[in-house]
């Protein structure tokens, strides 16, 4: 299953991935490709493997086989840091604040090793008005939002090309996530491409322009979503052979198949 | 006047204690590594010490010098190789480690220093003493117990302010959300290891300074096992509480060895479980253990 | 694992089943091959390790008592490290404390050998206590606290001017009589301990415990979120390892008749157990066997180099742990595929050769065990 088309020069490539945890095998063969200044959304339930990729793209996990291209160049060789010396810069799912850092001081070991840009802890205070005044507090004291937004941020001042995103509107309140979602723009405008991962997949619809849903490990759809209808989705999402859905491609005879459990 | 006197000797004592404390405490608190050649490391540094005074015949103060850094890289060196190495198969192995680390040094020290014991001297800083009415301070542990707060408290203000320090902490508390800040979490363990085992010989040098040594000084003279009951009385995870709990070690022994010459060690000893089950997390923390 | 994020409700989508045929009907037995050769095998060397005093010098049985000394120490601190996931640096207090247990037998005009079953027994009861002490203790706390654990039972017991004080304390309520007779009975009594102790890790093993056991080795969190009762059995096996090395130290003290604090209490002994499960392979019955084998040559062979023989050892210990962490036995069991002390399961389709993705003892087939085992006494 491919990607779609995303224009000659791609920012992300991905192609044939495959990665494994031990024996099990979290990711088959996915291609998808993310062009520059675009939103891109992974979409699925849990376990079918969407953090996984990230780890994959951001050096986390090396691959069983398959590419991973930045600037049509191959990461394979190179560690994680490096990765964001390169500008792949991931916020990672549940936050993972340093907790016994200050806001401030997760700021800037976030921009310890930043790339020329214009992001600055100045700024990333200016996006978020609330955090200058709570910038001495541990970061392990703030709300869940609150974190949610410091990781952002952390991230932020490294300059990033490609932020990735991980699930986050996990565990916070739809009120929250929305005021966090509103400031996805103003990521975009100082030219920052996004590729996220999200449950909640009306708030990915809204946001992204392309979405690519995995279930199990395969991708099961892939398109603007303009082009998908909901029934589509929710079979590509949930692995249902449901007829006639456009740009639905659900996995053949995933219906309840007997077989050993655990 | 003697109990006073005990207690003034347990606090400069404590100094030491703290000062071998605060190299365990690094290691464990970053890296989680249990460096059970600690002691052992300290005894080498002494060793070198006084090899350096052999060789250059320049007083004993200038052996810090040469073997503190010499130790600052080779802390960077072990980190590197095979405390990395260990780390990624588990505790099990890094335990393993460094307890053959701690054998091959003693009895390396045993080949090629005999086992006769050393001494650093230290010409007339180790008679002197201070007199305060029937109480009377040794010059040197004075200046031990001084050496060992700036080094503390220096170390606190490193990695509280510092950007190294920052890192130090970051990777300390989320390794792998500090590779994702773009930090090489191997060579932050690096600078870490490093900075412990320059305290390590510091400690080391001043211990020659203050007593004798022999190669299997690490393990008979139980420095590993003060060194880790400072960390755990004082509390995990700051340096300060090291200081507090080597200071109070070294109060509780010295206080034991008025009771009975042969329970100096036994009362630290005590104190060292009493703390285990009443408040493992130590005296100064405020997590839960 | 899965679970469904969004409200519909779903049927379950279960991946479409490898083409691999769905699973048929299994036999399963406890080993690979035979257990009957091995068993045979090892009759007939404890029989001939029984006979030896009657055919070889006093020298021999002496080094053998050794040998069987520390061939329980590396079986208990095995047990501990290698299954329990308790890596003590402290055992020598036990070792220490049965020594000392025995001298007492002996004070009172009782034969020292009935030292040897109380040492074992009152090494466990305090085993137990020091359990309650240290078990909330993390690995590496846990390791150094041990280690107090032995130093204070030094200190202790050099209070006693009766037990010798600083100095030691010769054995004393040895039966009097022909020293051959009292050297054979000591090294029969030897014998028998280690006999024991490696007849009964294998039982143990075999049972219930040692898969809770393997569990715990293999994922703790594991094992404890499908019921495992895992501190229960880190309790048993810390208590089984105190008496255990009481045992040992009972045994030392028999062969060696002076007690003396320092060596008896010293960090040595723990080095020497640590290096002969490590040579050994940790994680197995085997392991220490061949282990302490290999000590003890070495220690022969090496015995003129004094310290360059410990250099060598810590070397060549740190080199395992990093690089062959499951010893010499790992590297043999590997390549030949053999099992003494067949502990595992196999599972062999009615059709014909054993299932495993490469043929060896299998993972998920034990887990299934040991959760219908579980299952059915829980």
């Amino acid at each position: 299953m491919t990607g779609g088309g995303g224009g000659g020069s791609a920012l992300l490539e991905v192609s044939e991935l495959t990665v494994h945890h031990g024996q099990l095998r979290a990711l088959s063969d996915v291609s998808l490709s993310v062009g520059a200044g675009e939103v891109q959304a992974i979409i699925g339930a849990n376990g079918a493997g969407k953090t996984t990729l990230l780890r994959a793209i951001c050096g986390l996990k090396a691959p069983t086989s398959g590419f991973v291209r930045f600037d049509g160049a191959d990461l394979a060789a190179l560690r994680t840091e490096r990765r964001v010396a390169a500008g792949i810069v991931m916020v990672p799912e549940g936050r993972r604040l340093f907790p016994s850092l200050t806001v401030q001081e997760n700021l800037q070991v976030g921009a310890a090793y930043a790339r020329k840009g214009p992001w600055t802890i100045d700024r990333v205070y200016e996006l978020f008005p609330w955090m200058p005044e709570r910038r001495r507090q541990l970061a392990a004291q703030l709300s869940g939002g609150e974190q949610q937004a410091v990781a952002i941020g952390r991230a932020l001042v490294a300059n990033p090309r490609l932020l990735l995103l991980d699930e986050l509107s996990l565990g916070l309140a739809p009120v929250i996530v929305a005021r966090i979602y509103d400031t996805l723009p103003e990521l975009l405008a100082s030219g920052v491409t996004i590729l996220l991962v999200e449950q909640d997949v009306s708030q990915a619809l809204r946001v992204a322009s392309r979405v690519h849903c995995l279930l199990e490990g395969r991708t099961t759809l892939a398109g603007a979503p303009a082009d998908l209808t909901a029934a589509g989705i929710e079979s590509a999402y949930f692995g249902l052979s449901s007829a006639a859905a456009p740009g639905a491609a659900g996995p053949a005879g995933a219906a309840g198949g007997a077989g050993e459990t655990q | 006047m003697s109990w006073v006197n005990a207690i003034i000797q347990g606090i400069l004592l404590g100094g030491l204690y703290a000062l071998f404390a605060c190299g365990l405490s690094l290691l464990f608190g970053v890296m989680k590594v249990i460096n059970l050649a600690h002691g052992d490391l300290a005894i080498l540094a002494g060793y070198l010490a006084v090899g350096v005074v052999a060789v250059t015949h320049l007083p004993a103060v200038w052996s810090f010098i040469v073997v503190v850094p010499l130790f600052a890289a080779l802390g960077y060196l072990a980190q590197r190789t095979l405390i990395q190495a260990s780390l990624s198969r588990g505790v099990l192995t890094t335990l393993l480690v460094t307890f053959g680390l701690s054998i091959v040094i003693e009895n390396a020290l045993q080949q090629f220093f005999s086992a006769n014991s050393r001494s650093l001297s230290i010409g007339s800083l180790v008679s002197d003493s201070l007199h305060l009415g029937s109480i009377s301070i040794a010059y040197l542990d004075l200046v031990i117990f001084a050496v060992a707060v700036v080094v503390l408290l220096g170390l606190q203000y490193f990695l509280s302010s510092s950007r190294p320090g920052r890192l130090i902490r970051a990777v300390a508390d989320d390794r792998e959300a500090a590779q994702l800040a773009g930090a090489d979490y191997r060579h932050i363990f690096g600078i870490a290891a490093s900075i412990a085992f320059a305290t390590v010989a510091l400690a080391g040098i001043a211990y020659g300074m203050y007593t004798s040594i022999d190669p299997t000084s690490g393990t008979t003279a139980l420095l590993l096992l003060f060194a880790f009951e400072a960390v755990v009385i004082g509390g995990l995870g700051s340096l300060w509480g090291t200081l507090v709990g080597g200071i109070l070690l070294g109060v509780v022994q010295q206080l034991g060895a008025q009771v009975g010459s042969s329970d100096q060690v036994l009362a630290g000893q005590l104190l060292f479980l009493v703390i285990l089950v009443i408040r493992p997390q130590g005296i100064t923390s405020r997590r839960t253990a | 694992m899965s679970s469904r994020a969004q409200s519909a409700p779903s049927p379950s989508p279960a991946p479409a089943p490898p083409a691999a045929a769905a699973p048929g009907p299994v036999r399963v037995t406890r080993s690979r091959r035979s257990a009957i050769l091995p068993a045979i095998g090892a009759v007939v060397i404890i029989a001939v390790l029984a006979y030896l005093p009657y055919a070889v010098h006093e020298g021999t049985t002496s080094l053998l008592v050794n040998f069987f000394i520390l061939l329980i120490l590396a079986s208990m601190w095995n047990l501990l490290a290698g299954y329990a996931g308790l890596v003590s640096v402290g055992q020598q207090a036990f070792i220490g404390l049965g020594s000392y247990s025995v001298l007492i037998v002996g004070l009172h005009r009782v034969s020292p050998f009935l030292g040897l079953p109380a040492a074992a027994v009152a090494c466990g009861a305090i085993g137990l206590v020091v359990w309650w002490l240290l078990s909330r203790l993390r690995s590496g706390y846990f390791a150094i606290a041990t280690w107090v654990i032995a130093s204070i039972a030094n200190l202790v017991i050099i209070r006693f001017p009766s037990l010798g004080g600083g100095t030691g304390e010769p054995l004393s309520g040895m039966p009097t009589g022909n020293p051959t007779l009292l050297n054979a009975e000591i090294y029969w009594a030897s014998l028998a301990v280690a006999v024991i102790v490696l007849v009964g890790l294998y039982a143990v093993l075999r049972g219930r415990l040692g898969l809770v056991l393997t569990a715990m080795r293999d994922d703790e969190t594991g094992a404890r979120s499908i019921g495992a009762r895992v501190t229960r059995a880190q309790l048993l096996v810390f208590v089984i390892a105190a008496g255990g090395c009481g045992a040992a130290g009972a045994l030392e003290l028999l062969s060696q008749p002076f007690v003396q604090p320092t060596a008896a209490f010293s960090v040595q002994w723990t080095a020497e157990m640590i290096f002969a499960c490590l040579i050994g392979g940790i994680g197995t019955i085997e392991g220490p066997i061949l282990g302490t084998i290999v000590f003890f040559a070495l220690q022969q062979w090496l015995a003129n180099y004094g310290t360059w023989y410990f250099i060598v050892l810590g070397i060549v210990a740190i080199g395992v742990a990093i690089w062959a962490p499951r010893g010499l036995w790992g590297l043999i069991s590997e390549r030949l595929n053999i099992r003494l002390f067949p502990v595992g399961y196999v599972l062999w389709p009615v059709s014909g050769a054993p299932a495993g993705p490469d043929g060896s003892p299998p993972g998920p087939p034990a887990l299934h065990q040991l959760l219908r085992r579980l299952g059915r006494r829980s």
